[in-house]
């Protein structure tokens, strides 16, 4: 019987392990620079961290894999991390102290949702960032500019950001009368293109279908569009006053920090716990990542209400992007050993001059081809001790020491 | 071409047998006094079904060692529910087999979208797990534990769960039980289910056909139906603090309550009403500070301890299956009772070339497909596969008549027997005992933080430990 990999999980091969290597190397040297610490949280946590309403969606939950720990006897359930921002907040929540302080986490981690086909994979890597404590247009416009500066890092071009606000959609949702739990269902219908979700709400509010019309067929370039739909709805709405103002104000950080971005409501899809700003990011025209502000989630878990915010760009997909030519070792620096035990000393000093000025260099095993490789040394008792072989200019050398093998190599 | 089919005992037995009978299948034997499980067709040469407890069917579908099977709409949505990617289709309702599963409470505790409970965690215990943990999400219940259970639910509120999920006929059956309706789950109409490998790839037409003629239109499933709250806001109960002293113990139910009753009467233990001819789930017990429920012995070592249990009589088979989900747990054997005795052994065909279970591991080697370990004790089997290293297995519940697994449908079974007997008229044969199981009396084996409590504990297993050895 042939064994296989779970259906829906991924080998990353030597070369996906150098891209996935490379976005995370880019990733923290960003996060450095922006002041925040790496953390990490567990795989397994309880369900219950999610199920409390405002978290994950009950579509979500509905895929997590849940099981009963070994002492799991009490019936209460145990999950495999299946969001990254919930368990950062849980851990703010249990260091923070008796006072709320400002908070700079970044993490890489992978978490876990069931996919029915098993095509798409259940397990995905993401780096993120969460920033809690400010809850201003300043905090917002950090964790964007954080997010795109990582991803051109990477080498990657042509970001484009898409900017909605959840507060916004939630108050025109909420001025039609609709619980949580409606207003979650109807946007992510409107989303998926099915505009006759409104037609029984046009009846009676008329004006505030008129408004989500509106927003969510007109692509925004500047904050003007928000100032006029300000000026066209928020006398007759007024639960989206304070949401317009404060998306208004983060606009107008990111358009004088020189961003490219673009106001599309329709990129709130999934807004559950978000409560403010949202933003999409793309690069090469994929989507690589996003984020927004939920001020809820560390209230909802410590009873303090502490403003907070974060971002998530996905691996899987910014690894597919990224160029790796540069991360390659060249066939030139990488030098195959073929030893004889006794002079195993003398082998070792020259592999270990060699490994520092940048080559690779590996012992070769009798009998066994090897990868391939620009230098052959053999090394022997007799004299010469060293016997270097140039395999692209088909040229032998004769060394006597191990300096000397390292100088005819220069591994340059 | 081969047709095979799982068919149910028990409740939809009497509708389904007339209704094959029309379509021609003739499956004679299909019939409540029959006592085989294979059953073979007098019209059609390559039909062959066998009989299953209900809620088997869609598992053994879904697997593909079926292309059809009838059961309830339970049972199918019970699978469905956790595993939405079962290879299996609902292709009809059968129009008969009255009745649904529904969530219920205690009377009083809900209200207005609002559950009192008595901690932190709401309780849901039932037969059907998956439907309860998708009832908890759906409800967006913050925090709450699933008691899977073999039976008795009506038995556990209010004092051992919040909330029930029971299938009933009607509503009103749910009110003589004393509890207060949440709302209907999903209805337990028979259903014909079919694999979808086997409808992708077989022409089943000729069964289709014949039984499409013989059914008339009927409604389509509706699961979680608007009866339900759309959520529920948990608030903790203000009740009066428990008597940490009264000692709360469980009496098996079913065939184990003569034996336990003649124990019981010999230590001079007076007990009203147990065995209960009205379904009485707690009967008066003559000892100071005892409180008894009447429960599933297999549910038992779970319900020490969680908590909700001090003391309990079970078979030792269910407290070792216990202690292979949860090594840790704190529920333990206080003293065997001695009687029920019966060995746990895992059992193969005649025959499989393999005598122990040292031969079996390497006999697995070289098979090509996983190897089917079915058990009503899965997690004895689950440890039985990974002690014996049998490589990749799949271990497959059941609820009962485990023998007639093999060989179309397993490959080992992990079973108890008493002599051994039906496992030879089965054509079956032991290759290791894995230990044998009398009744006995379990409990917490932690530190107990009520002396009183802990005193009567002790009173009562010397009292019992003393009848036994003046017993015959």
């Amino acid at each position: 019987m042939q064994i296989q990999r779970c259906k829906g999980c991924r080998d990353l091969t030597r070369e996906e392990m150098l891209r996935f290597r490379s976005v995370e190397t880019a990733f923290q040297d960003v996060s450095r620079c922006y002041g925040y610490y790496e953390v990490r949280t567990p795989t397994l946590e309880y369900l219950h961290l999610f199920t409390s309403a405002g978290t994950l969606t009950p579509g979500m939950l509905r895929r997590v894999y849940s099981f009963l720990d070994w002492d799991g006897w009490s019936g209460e359930r145990v999950v495999l991390k299946p969001d990254a921002t919930i368990p950062v907040v849980r851990l703010y929540t249990e260091t923070m102290g008796s006072e709320a302080s400002t908070a700079r986490f970044s993490y890489v981690t992978n978490s876990f949702i069931f996919e029915e086909t098993g095509i798409k994979p259940r397990e995905r890597w993401q780096c993120g960032a969460e920033l809690i404590g400010p809850g201003s247009a300043l905090a917002d416009a950090e964790l964007v500019s954080f997010a795109c500066d990582a991803v051109k890092k990477m080498g990657l071009n042509r970001l484009e950001l898409k900017l909605s606000h959840a507060g916004l959609i939630r108050g025109i949702l909420s001025s039609l009368g609709l619980s949580h739990a409606e207003q979650n269902d109807i946007f992510d219908r409107i989303l998926d293109g099915n505009m006759t979700a409104l037609d029984s709400l046009e009846a009676e509010k008329p004006q505030a279908v008129e408004a989500l019309k509106l927003l969510l067929g007109t692509k925004g370039t500047s904050s003007g569009f928000l100032k006029n739909m300000r000026a066209l709805f928020a006398a007759g709405i007024p639960e989206i006053q304070s949401s317009l103002e404060e998306f208004i104000a983060t606009i107008d950080v990111v358009e004088a920090m020189g961003l490219n971005y673009e106001i599309d409501f329709t990129s709130g899809k999934g807004f559950e716990y978000y409560t403010g700003f949202i933003f999409r990011l793309f690069a090469e025209g994929v989507n690589v990542g996003g984020g927004g502000r939920y001020d809820r989630l560390v209230g909802m878990m410590s009873g303090k209400d502490v403003p907070a915010g974060g971002f998530a760009l996905y691996i899987d997909r910014l690894a597919a992007l990224i160029n790796i030519d540069g991360l390659y070792i060249g066939v030139s620096q990488r030098v195959s050993m073929d030893i004889e035990p006794a002079v195993m000393k003398d082998a070792t000093e020259a592999a270990d001059l060699l490994r520092r000025a940048g080559c690779v260099v590996t012992f070769a095993a009798p009998g066994q081809p090897d990868e391939e490789c620009g230098w052959k040394v053999t090394v022997r008792s007799g004299v010469p001790r060293f016997n270097v072989f140039n395999c692209g200019k088909r040229e032998t050398s004769e060394c006597e020491s191990a300096i000397e093998a390292f100088a005819t190599i220069g591994c340059g | 071409m081969t047709f095979r089919i799982a068919l149910p005992k028990g409740r939809l037995l009497p509708q389904i047998a007339p209704l094959l009978e029309k379509a021609g299948w003739g499956l004679d034997d299909y019939n409540e006094k029959t006592r085989v499980y294979r059953l073979k067709s007098s019209t059609m040469s390559g039909l062959a079904a066998k009989m299953f407890q209900e809620k088997d069917i869609p598992i053994q579908v879904a697997v593909g060692n079926y292309d059809i099977g009838i059961c309830g709409l339970d049972w199918f949505s019970e699978q469905m529910v956790k595993f939405p990617s079962s290879s299996i289709v609902k292709l009809r309702e059968l129009g008969f087999g009255e009745g649904s599963v529904y969530a219920a409470t205690t009377p009083g505790s809900f209200t207005g979208g609002t559950l009192s409970a008595r901690g932190e965690v709401v309780r849901i215990a039932g037969e059907y797990p998956n439907l309860a943990e998708a009832l908890a999400l759906r409800l967006r219940l913050r925090r709450f534990a699933v008691y899977p259970l073999w039976g008795s639910a009506e038995a556990y509120p209010p004092e051992n769960a919040e909330i029930v999920l029971l299938s009933r006929k009607d509503p009103k059956e749910i009110e003589s039980l004393g509890l207060q309706l949440l709302g209907k789950i999903v209805e337990s109409r028979a259903c014909l289910i079919v694999n979808k490998e086997s409808l992708r790839s077989k022409d089943l037409s000729p069964l289709l056909a014949s039984l499409n003629s013989v059914i008339g239109d009927a409604a389509s499933i509706e699961f979680f139906t608007s009866s339900l709250p759309g959520s529920i806001t948990q608030v903790q109960a203000d009740l009066p603090p428990a008597d940490l002293s009264v000692v709360r113990l469980a009496l098996p139910d079913g065939h184990q309550q003569t034996h336990v009753r003649r124990i019981l009467d010999a230590a001079g233990i007076n007990i009203d009403d147990y065995p209960s001819s009205t379904g009485n789930r707690r009967p008066n017990i003559s000892l100071d500070g005892f409180f008894i429920k009447v429960i599933r012995p297999q549910d038992m070592p779970l319900q020490i301890s969680n908590g909700n249990f001090d003391l309990a009589i079970t078979g030792r088979d269910w407290l070792i299956d216990h202690h292979h989900q949860f090594p840790q747990s704190p529920v333990g054997e206080l003293l065997d009772l001695k009687y029920g005795k019966v060995r746990i052994v895992a059992v193969v065909a005649n025959e499989v070339p393999v005598n122990t279970s040292e031969e079996l591991q390497k006999f697995r080697k070289k098979a090509e497909s996983p190897c089917r370990i079915a058990a009503e004790y899965v997690n004895i089997a689950d440890n039985y596969a990974r002690v014996n290293q049998l490589g990749a297995c799949r271990i497959i519940p059941t609820w009962g008549a485990t023998e007639a697994f093999i060989p179309e449908d397993a490959d080992v079974l992990i079973e108890n027997t008493e002599t051994g007997s039906t496992l030879v008229k089965n054509n079956l044969k032991i290759i290791e005992t894995l230990f044998e199981s009398t009744a006995c009396v379990i409990g917490n084996t932690r530190l107990r933080e009520n002396r009183i409590q802990g005193e009567r504990i002790s009173a009562f297993v010397a009292r019992l430990k003393q009848t036994m050895e003046t017993m015959p």
